[in-house]
C-alpha cells in the first residue's frame, strides 16, 4: 500500500515536471513576442509626434532691407518663435515675387524646434519661460498651429532639426538598392546556375560551395573593410558615393542570393530538363528556356529578401564614408550619398531633443518599408508554390 | 577623360554594337536557312556567336588595361584604350561573320562560352573572399611592423590617442601609443556572453516548443513572428537600446543600490541576445526535427513522459546540431557591430561588471575608421588589426559549425 502512494506520488511529480516544461516553451515564445510588442509600441509612439510640426502665424513685413537682412522681416516677439530655414528663404520669395515689395502679409512659418517641442509637451525643449506664456496665448488664439509634418518627408538632412527630412536619405537608398540588384543579382543567379547545373563535381566545385556558406556568415562590418581597402584605396571609387556603398552591398547580398536560388533551381524537377534532353536541347538551352523560367518566382523571392536586408545595413556603410552630413540627394552615383539607416544613425547621435522623435519616425518608415518587401516577397512565394 | 568617361564610352559603344552583330549574324544565317535547307543551329545562335567574338576581345582588353591603371603601371590614354578594344573587337567580328556558312556549328562555341561567364561569375565568390582576407591582412601587416604582435595580443592598456599624433607629424615627446587589445576582447567576449545567456535559453526552449508541442498551424503562425526579430535592421536595435533599454537597466540597478553607466554592456548584451534569438531558436528547430521519430516512439514506449523523451533521448541526440546553433549565434553576436556602437561605451575598460560601460573590436574598427585620420597612422592601421582578428575568430566559429552540422547529418542519413 506504502509503496503504491510512493509510486503515485513520484508519477504526479513526474507529471508536474513534464508540465512545467513546456510551459517553460510557452513563456519563451511569450517572452519573445512580448518583447516585439514592446519594440513596436515604443518605436512608434516616440515616433508619431513627428509627423506633426507646428507652425507659426507671423506678419512677414517685406522691405527692401530683408535682402541684406532677412531677421528684419519678423518683429522682434515672433522672430525667436520663427525657424531660421523660413528666414532664409524670404529673400529669394521677394526676388521671386516682387510685387511683394514694401507690403506686409499674414503667412503661416514653420516654427522653430523649440517651439515644436514645448507644444508637443517634451522635456528639454529649452523654450523661454517668457517665451512659454507667449506662445500658450498664441496657441489659445490658434496663431500656432500643430500640422501635418510635410518637410519630413520633402526636405533632406538639416542641422536644423524643425526642417531635418529624409528625402535625400530615401533617395540615397534607392540608389544603393538599384546599384546593388544591377550587380549582386545577375552575378548571383549565374554563379548559382552554374554550381546547380554546370559545375563539375570536383574540389573547385566544393571550395567554391564551402567559401560561400563562409561569406554568409561573415559579419557585415568585414564587408565594409574590404569595401574601403579595394573600391575606396585601390579602384579609386570616390568615398561617401553611391557606388561605393552599392558595390560592398552587392558583395554582402551576393551568399544570400546564391543560396535562395541555388534552392530554387534545386526545388525542380529532373523530369523538366529529361524531357528537354529527350527534344535535343542543349544544357543550356533546358535552363534558359524551362528551368529558369520555372525557378523564376523562388529566385526573385530571395533576391527581394537579400535586397531588403542590405537596404537594412549600416556598419559597411560607416567604413564607405556613408555617414557624412549630406543635406542634398545625390543625383549621379558618385555623389556623396546617405541611406536611411545612416541617416537615423547620425540623428541618432544628435543632442537636440527634437532629433530623437525624428529619428524614430525615421525608422518607422524604414521598418514600413522593410516589411512591405519581405510580405511581398512571401506573397510571391505562397502564390507561386508549386508540388511537383 | 576621367575612368568613369571612359567606362560610360566603353559601355554606350559596346552594348549598340553587340546588339548589330546579333542582328547582323543572323540574317545571314536566315538567309542562308533560305538557300540551304536547315543549318545545325538555330539562328539566334549565330547571333549570339557574333556578339561573343565581338565583346570577348573587347573585354579582354578593357579589363587588361583597368587593371594597369588601378594598379598605376602605366598610364594609358582613354581614346587609346576604346580604340583598341573596338578594333580588335571589330576584327574579331569580321573573321566570326565570314566563319558563318551553312555547314558551321555555332551552337557549341556559344555554350562554350556561356559556361565559362558562368564559371567566371561563380569565381567572384572567391575573389571576395579573397579580397577580404588580403585587405585585412595586408593592412595588419602594416600595422605589426609597427606595434609588436606580443604586445597588441597580450597587452592591456589601449591607448592610441598619440598615435593620431605622431601619424600627423605632431610628435611632442608625449606618451608612446599603446596598442594592448585585452581589455578590447574583454568587451567583446563579456557583451556576446550576456548575449548568449539571453539567447540560448531562450531559443532552445521556443525551438523545443515549436517542434515538439506546437500544433502545424501554431507553429507556421509563431516562425515567421519569431523571425521578424532578426529582420529589424541593427541601427534600429541599437537606437531602441540606447534609448529605451538603457535608462531602463540604469533605473533597475538604482532600485538594487547599484550604479550603472548609460553605456553599460548589460543592455547591448540582452538586445543582441533578443536579436539572435530567431537564429539559435530556427537552427534548433531544424535539427530536433531532423532526429528519427523512432527514437521518440522507442523513449515513450518505455513509459516515459513527454519531457523524460526530450530531455533524455532529443535532445543528446540532437546536441551536436545545437551546438552548432550555438556557435553560429555567438559568432553573429561577435561581429554585431551597430547595436554596440550605438550602446555601448568608447572607452576600452577591463572589468568583471557588466554595469560599467566596456567597448568591443566592432566599435573600435567603426571610430578608427570613421574619422578624419589619415589612412596611414598605426590608429587606422589597428583597426585592420582588430578586423583580423575578428575575421579569423568568426571562421573559426563557422567552419567549427559547419563541421559539426555535417556529422550531425551523417549518423541520421
Amino acid at each position: 500500500m506504502n509503496s503504491i502512494t510512493t509510486q503515485q506520488k513520484r508519477l504526479r511529480s513526474r507529471h508536474r515536471s513534464d508540465r512545467r516544461f513546456k510551459y517553460y516553451g510557452m513563456i519563451a515564445i511569450a517572452f519573445a513576442l512580448a518583447f516585439l510588442t514592446f519594440f513596436f509600441v515604443d518605436i512608434i509612439s516616440k515616433a508619431l509626434p513627428a509627423f506633426q510640426q507646428a507652425y507659426v502665424q507671423v506678419s512677414v513685413n517685406y522691405s527692401p532691407s530683408i535682402v541684406k537682412n532677412y531677421n528684419t522681416a519678423i518683429d522682434k516677439n515672433d522672430r525667436k518663435l520663427v525657424s531660421k530655414t523660413f528666414l532664409r528663404t524670404l529673400p529669394r520669395k521677394l526676388k521671386a515675387h516682387p510685387e511683394l515689395l514694401n507690403t506686409t502679409q499674414i503667412e503661416w512659418a514653420l516654427a522653430n524646434h523649440r517651439v515644436d517641442q514645448y507644444l508637443k509637451g517634451h522635456d528639454g525643449h529649452g523654450l523661454k519661460r517668457k517665451d512659454q506664456k507667449y506662445v500658450d496665448e498664441l496657441f489659445k488664439e490658434k496663431k500656432i498651429e500643430l500640422n501635418f509634418n510635410k518637410g519630413f518627408f520633402t526636405n533632406g538632412d538639416s542641422k536644423l532639426a524643425e526642417s531635418a527630412g529624409i528625402l535625400a536619405a530615401a533617395i540615397g537608398s534607392i540608389f544603393l538598392l538599384l546599384i546593388t540588384m544591377a550587380v549582386a543579382v545577375p552575378i548571383g543567379v549565374m554563379t548559382a546556375i552554374y554550381l546547380e547545373e554546370f559545375a563539375p563535381d570536383n574540389r573547385f566545385t566544393q571550395a567554391i560551395e564551402v567559401n560561400i556558406n563562409n561569406l554568409a556568415a561573415i559579419p557585415s562590418i568585414l564587408y565594409g573593410l574590404l569595401g574601403l581597402a579595394i573600391f575606396i584605396n585601390v579602384m579609386g571609387v570616390p568615398r561617401s558615393s553611391a557606388l561605393a556603398g552599392g558595390l560592398t552591398l552587392s558583395l554582402m547580398t551576393l551568399p544570400i542570393i546564391i543560396i535562395a536560388t541555388r534552392a530554387a533551381l534545386r526545388s525542380i524537377p529532373d523530369n523538366i530538363r529529361d524531357a528537354a534532353y529527350a527534344l535535343g536541347a542543349s544544357n543550356l538551352q533546358t535552363v534558359w528556356h524551362h528551368v529558369l523560367p520555372l525557378a523564376f518566382p523562388g529566385i526573385l523571392t530571395g533576391s527581394i529578401i537579400g535586397l531588403a536586408q542590405a537596404m537594412g545595413e549600416t556598419a559597411p556603410l560607416l567604413i564607405v564614408g556613408m555617414m557624412a552630413y549630406i543635406p542634398e540627394a545625390p543625383t549621379g552615383i558618385l555623389d556623396a550619398t546617405t541611406v536611411l539607416p545612416a541617416q537615423i544613425y547620425t540623428w541618432s547621435s544628435e543632442s537636440m531633443r527634437a532629433f530623437e522623435e525624428r529619428t524614430a519616425a525615421g525608422i518607422v518608415v524604414l521598418l514600413t518599408v522593410l516589411l512591405l518587401l519581405n510580405a511581398f516577397a512571401v506573397w510571391l512565394r505562397n502564390r507561386s508554390q508549386k508540388t511537383w | 577623360m576621367t575612368t568613369a568617361d571612359i567606362f560610360l564610352w566603353f559601355a554606350a559603344g559596346l552594348i549598340p554594337l553587340s546588339a548589330m552583330a546579333y542582328l547582323f549574324a543572323r540574317k545571314k544565317a536566315t538567309t542562308l536557312e533560305e538557300i540551304h535547307g536547315s543549318l545545325h543551329s538555330r539562328p539566334g545562335f549565330y547571333g549570339w556567336y557574333a556578339v561573343v567574338r565581338l565583346a570577348s576581345p573587347a573585354l579582354i582588353v578593357g579589363f587588361i588595361c583597368s587593371m594597369f591603371s588601378m594598379f598605376n603601371l602605366i598610364d594609358i590614354p582613354g581614346s587609346m584604350i576604346l580604340g583598341t578594344a573596338f578594333g580588335l573587337g571589330g576584327i574579331s567580328l569580321w573573321f566570326a561573320l565570314k566563319h558563318i556558312r551553312h555547314d558551321f556549328r555555332a551552337r557549341q562555341p556559344v555554350e562554350k562560352a556561356m559556361a565559362t561567364l558562368l564559371m567566371l561569375a561563380a569565381l567572384i565568390s572567391i575573389l571576395t573572399t579573397l579580397g577580404i582576407v588580403f585587405s585585412v591582412l595586408f593592412e595588419s601587416i602594416r600595422f605589426f611592423n609597427i606595434v609588436s604582435f606580443w604586445d597588441f595580443i597580450t597587452g592591456t592598456s589601449w591607448n592610441p590617442d598619440t598615435a593620431f599624433l605622431i601619424g600627423a607629424g605632431r610628435d611632442f615627446g608625449g606618451a608612446k601609443p599603446e596598442f594592448g587589445s585585452v581589455p578590447i576582447f574583454a568587451g567583446t567576449f563579456m557583451i556576446t556572453g550576456i548575449a548568449m545567456l539571453v539567447a540560448v535559453p531562450i531559443g532552445l526552449f521556443a525551438a523545443i516548443y515549436m517542434s515538439e508541442y506546437a500544433s502545424h498551424t501554431a507553429r507556421n503562425r509563431l516562425k515567421p513572428l519569431l523571425e521578424i526579430l532578426a529582420g529589424i535592421p541593427t541601427v534600429v536595435y541599437g537606437f531602441f537600446a540606447a534609448i529605451t533599454i538603457s535608462p531602463l537597466v540604469v533605473q533597475a540597478a538604482a532600485a538594487v543600490g547599484l550604479h550603472a553607466d548609460y553605456t553599460n554592456a548589460l543592455t547591448p548584451g540582452i538586445i543582441m541576445g533578443i536579436m539572435i534569438i530567431p537564429f539559435i531558436s530556427s537552427l534548433s528547430d531544424d535539427v530536433i526535427r531532423a532526429v528519427p521519430q523512432d527514437l521518440r516512439d522507442g523513449s515513450l514506449a518505455l513509459g516515459t513522459t513527454h519531457s523524460e523523451t526530450i530531455r533524455h533521448i532529443v535532445l543528446p541526440s540532437a546536441l551536436p546540431g545545437i551546438v552548432a546553433a550555438f556557435l553560429l549565434g555567438a559568432s553573429r553576436a561577435i561581429g554585431e557591430t551597430m547595436i554596440v556602437v550605438m550602446a555601448a561605451g568608447l572607452r576600452p575598460n577591463l572589468t568583471a561588471n557588466p554595469l560599467e560601460g566596456m567597448t568591443t573590436v566592432t566599435v573600435k574598427i567603426v571610430e578608427a575608421l570613421t574619422g578624419d585620420q589619415e589612412f596611414d597612422s598605426a590608429f587606422t592601421l589597428a583597426a585592420f588589426a582588430l578586423g583580423l582578428v575578428l575575421l579569423t575568430i568568426t571562421l573559426i566559429l563557422n567552419i567549427a559549425s559547419t563541421i559539426i552540422i555535417r556529422k550531425f547529418r551523417q549518423r541520421y542519413e
